[in-house]
């Protein structure tokens, strides 16, 4: 315990080390940082003033509520230095994953398309869903079949997709996930994931670190995080 | 020159707006019938220049980068001088 509450990483040794991206606000990084553990990798908190990220063989960006949400969830974050290091990393062709507050923060900075904005029925919505496995080019969803469900808890009042261009999305395979059987927050054509063009950067208000222990319910989510192995 | 600064900010019309429909739904439920409710956010600030015209293309600037959302969102802004000899 000793381990987890005074170092910085959780494992040790030659590991992939993967960028745990905190503001001031977020919230799931702990619960991130585990997952990452679970799978055999390395996570390092990376605090939101750091511009290099060259060290790490992938990011994510947890969710939370960066900034208090102000202006626009993800708005506040999305011009901190650390934006600079994450899109530098994606031109090093190294994958990115945002979770919840994270998926926002990768809509406003523009890496992946479209926005997630309030809900249709406007309250905050904490459930969990049965998800499509839309599309599998995405590090993340590799291991999945397409068409496979997923079963992984929601937990946003921003969430609701939109894009200004849906068949750009469809013709280009960037559909990750769509929900199944009911769209709980009136998202364009239920999407709730989606990549950009190389599929290296997947925004998904899901979250996966949320299932990855049977005690919790499902361990669906492990297979997100085994994206970066 | 101190200019007063006024952005008004609303989202695209044809979008869904919760927020507006759940105020026209309440002041539906206090005997007020409305319709086409908005919500619009005002962002005031002052800021020292020459030229309004300058400031007004510095704060479309700052309107694209962070004050909106360009996907779903329109502005609108107003440069006033303080200035009124």
């Amino acid at each position: 315990m000793k381990l987890m509450l005074f170092h910085r990483t959780w494992n040790k040794g030659d590991v992939m080390k993967i960028g745990v991206i905190r503001f001031p606000g977020t919230n799931c990084d702990r619960d991130v940082a585990k997952a990452i553990g679970l799978v055999g990798m390395e996570a390092e908190y990376v605090w939101w003033n750091n511009q290099n990220l060259t060290d790490f063989d992938g990011v994510v960006i947890p969710g939370g509520f960066s900034y208090g949400d102000y202006l626009r969830a993800g708005a506040m974050a999305s011009i901190t230095p650390v934006i600079d290091g994450i899109k530098a990393l994606v031109k090093e062709e190294k994958p990115v994953l945002g979770i919840c507050n994270g998926a926002q923060i990768l809509g406003e900075i523009g890496l992946v398309p479209g926005v997630f904005i309030t809900n249709e029925n406007p309250k905050f919505n904490c459930e969990w869903v049965d998800l499509k496995v839309s599309s599998t080019r995405t590090p993340f969803t590799k291991d999945f079949k397409k068409g496979q469900t997923v079963k992984i808890p929601i937990a946003h009042a921003e969430g609701r997709f939109y894009t200004e261009d849906i068949d750009l999305l469809k013709d280009q395979d960037q559909i990750v996930l769509q929900f199944k059987d009911k769209n709980p927050n009136g998202s364009m054509e239920a999407i709730t994931s989606i990549c950009d063009e190389s599929g290296l950067v997947c925004a998904m208000m899901p979250h996966p670190e949320r299932a990855c222990e049977e005690i919790l319910g499902s361990t669906d989510g492990l297979n997100f995080f085994k994206g970066f192995l | 020159m101190l200019f007063d600064v006024e952005v008004k900010i609303s989202l695209k019309s044809g979008m869904l707006n919760p927020e507006a429909t759940t105020i026209e739904r309440s002041l539906d439920l206090l005997g007020y019938e409305v319709k086409n409710t908005k919500t619009i956010e005002i962002i005031a600030f002052q800021i020292e220049g020459e030229d309004g015209e300058a400031i007004k293309e510095d704060v479309v600037d700052m309107c694209e980068r962070l004050l909106c959302n360009p996907v779903i969102h329109n502005y609108e802004i107003n440069v006033i001088s303080q200035n009124l000899e």
